[in-house]
């Protein structure tokens, strides 16, 4: 197995400190995700994210220095100064009428978007396949995360986006279809859906679980061959062992995770960063947290090593496309050559 | 050819004479007939409980469209007693490895006896539902529908059917599976998920499940007379 990095070689030092946090935290930001999780790793630090939304299931370890009176009584503290994650209103308090009905077919778009908004749709996914538990889950980029932190600034599109700008870039990229109208009603119900979701959240203030988790860097430099060993025994199960998922009858029920009916090269689940969070944090299904750090770095960089729809921004050429949209090796695989196939050449 | 050659080809064409499963791969065909007549060891006809199309009968689960991986590791592990149950587990010790395969072959390539829907709108107060075709992620848990697909109608070879087993036999797959008596199967997912269900959780998915061949389009009885036509 032969993985090479685009550059040639390990990623030249091009910027330094806070320049190179804040270029790596701009990368990630892009993307599948329509919560923003890297706003909010610029203003509060990663730590503090990444930790509330797990101080429920565990005790806040190794992280006294962010609390500096953590030691003295580590539960009181950090429930004083962490909010609890954000709780969407429950199912059962959906309202009807003419407005329920909106806020209705959003959750059905988003829960089988082929079926729902089939002429924006160009593959088998649907919003709920990275968005888990309809968009609620936290640390899955949760749609509740999403409406109160657009209008944003975005380095991807270079211009500040609306929610419903955000949700075009979805269909065109994660689900490499075409963007709907603003106006159109697939993106009307997915922002009514959303704002019913944020009911009570504070606009514009960073939540813990928005996004996905920003992990470390990992400690050895991601491996194909040892993603591809994560991939055979905790993902191939599902997603079979060629990624193209799996069906039973219409319905494709395990999410293929590369080639022509999956997310394209353009969608952010296609960057190591994204691809990483996500899964460490949510896969196995039901499982999620399961696999190390390490692990998901390793088995993100396996999956966005194999081919998938091309970016549709592409300029031409394989080269020129990299080197406007994807120009940062440790986060794209993009133009990489991988077994003697440059990724994105098709 | 020589001595030592024909010697060798004696021996083969004897072995395969004398041991004819030793010397076939097993096939969907000897499956059948297993299924239809049992065994000379001793092997009740499977059709006896498990319906002439593998289509369950009251208490007995449905085999028919089940995935072949799925059904195999079953059999295995009724074989080597790491599954418990006092009616399979005696059949499945005397069944041959290779005659194991068949039988879920066999089964596998049945047709299902119908194929289930979802509840179309499910509300939050079907408990049942609601578990099958959105889980409860407070708890990371994932609907059912998220691996056994839709309705419950199994996925591939590895993902049972759940859709029209019987609710006894539902309610006891998952407290096993809590209990920790039943193998945990791939990824241990299964007791994974079974934790996180109280009773009346189990109560209600399994009950969802059972009835869910009264939500299906074509009527489970007319998929059985057709199946049934040579």
């Amino acid at each position: 197995m032969n993985v090479e990095p685009k550059d040639g070689g390990a990623p030249t030092p091009r910027f330094n400190g806070l320049a190179v946090f804040a270029g790596l935290s701009v990368t990630a930001a892009i993307g599948v995700a329509i919560g923003a999780n890297v706003m909010f790793e610029r203003s509060l630090g990663t730590p503090v994210v990444r930790q509330a939304s797990q101080v429920a299931a565990a005790p806040p370890a190794g992280t006294a220095s962010a609390v500096p009176t953590a030691q003295a009584a580590p539960a009181l503290t950090w429930a004083a100064i962490i909010p609890a994650v954000f709780t969407p209103p429950p199912e059962s308090a959906m309202p009807g009428g003419d407005y329920g009905k909106v806020i209705r077919l959003g959750e059905q778009v988003f829960m089988q978007t082929g079926k729902y908004a089939g002429r924006y749709v160009g593959n088998d996914l649907n919003c709920a396949s990275c968005h888990l538990d309809a968009g609620r889950k936290p640390d899955s980029a949760p749609m509740w995360a999403s409406f109160i932190h657009y209008p944003a600034f975005r380095s991807k599109t270079g211009k500040v986006d609306t929610l419903a700008s955000r949700i075009q870039g979805c269909f065109q990229f994660s689900m490499n279809g075409k963007a709907p109208p603003q106006d159109d009603e697939i993106i009307t119900a997915l922002q009514t859906y959303a704002f019913w979701l944020a009911k009570g959240a504070p606009v514009g203030t960073p939540l813990p679980g928005s996004g996905y988790p920003k992990l470390k860097k990992p400690t050895q430099a991601p491996d194909f061959v040892r993603g591809e060993k994560v991939y055979a025994q905790n993902c191939a199960l599902c997603h079979g062992a060629d990624g193209l998922g799996q069906r039973a009858g219409d319905h494709q029920v395990f999410p293929p995770l590369w080639g022509p009916r999956s997310f394209n090269w353009g969608a952010g689940m296609h960057q190591l960063g994204n691809a990483a969070g996500f899964i460490q944090a949510n896969m196995p299904l039901g499982k999620g947290g399961t696999l190390s750090e390490q692990d998901a770095w390793d088995v993100a960089l396996f999956m966005n090593s194999h081919e998938r729809p091309q970016d549709p921004r592409f300029l031409g050429t394989v080269e020129a496309t990299r080197k406007k949209y994807h120009d940062d090796p440790s986060d794209s695989m993009y133009g990489s050559t991988v077994d003697g196939h440059v990724l994105g050449a098709q | 050819m020589s001595a030592r050659e024909w010697r060798a080809a004696l021996l083969l064409a004897w072995v395969a004479s004398a041991a004819p499963a030793l010397a076939q791969p097993p096939s969907a065909a000897q499956g059948q007939q297993i299924a239809a007549q049992g065994t000379p060891q001793g092997v009740a006809a499977c059709i006896g409980c498990h319906g002439a199309q593998g289509e369950g009968n009251a208490a007995f689960p449905r085999l028919a469209g089940t995935g072949q991986a799925y059904l195999q590791a079953q059999l295995d592990a009724f074989a080597d007693g790491s599954r418990r149950n006092p009616i399979m587990q005696p059949f499945a010790q005397k069944l041959s490895g290779t005659e194991r395969i068949a039988l879920a072959m066999y089964y596998s390539q049945l047709k299902a006896p119908f194929m289930p829907a979802d509840t179309a709108s499910p509300t939050p107060d079907d408990a049942g539902a609601w578990l099958a075709t959105r889980g409860r992620w407070a708890d990371q848990l994932p609907a059912c529908a998220q691996c056994h697909a839709p309705g419950g109608s199994g996925v591939g070879t590895q993902f049972p059917p759940l859709a029209g087993l019987p609710v006894a036999y539902l309610v006891e797959q998952l407290q096993a599976w809590k209990a920790g008596t039943r193998p945990p199967g791939p990824l241990g997912l299964m007791p994974a998920v079974a934790r996180k269900l109280s009773d009346k959780d189990i109560d209600a998915v399994a009950a969802y499940y059972a009835d869910s061949a009264a939500r299906t389009a074509a009527p489970a009885a007319d998929t059985q007379r057709k199946g049934q036509q040579p």
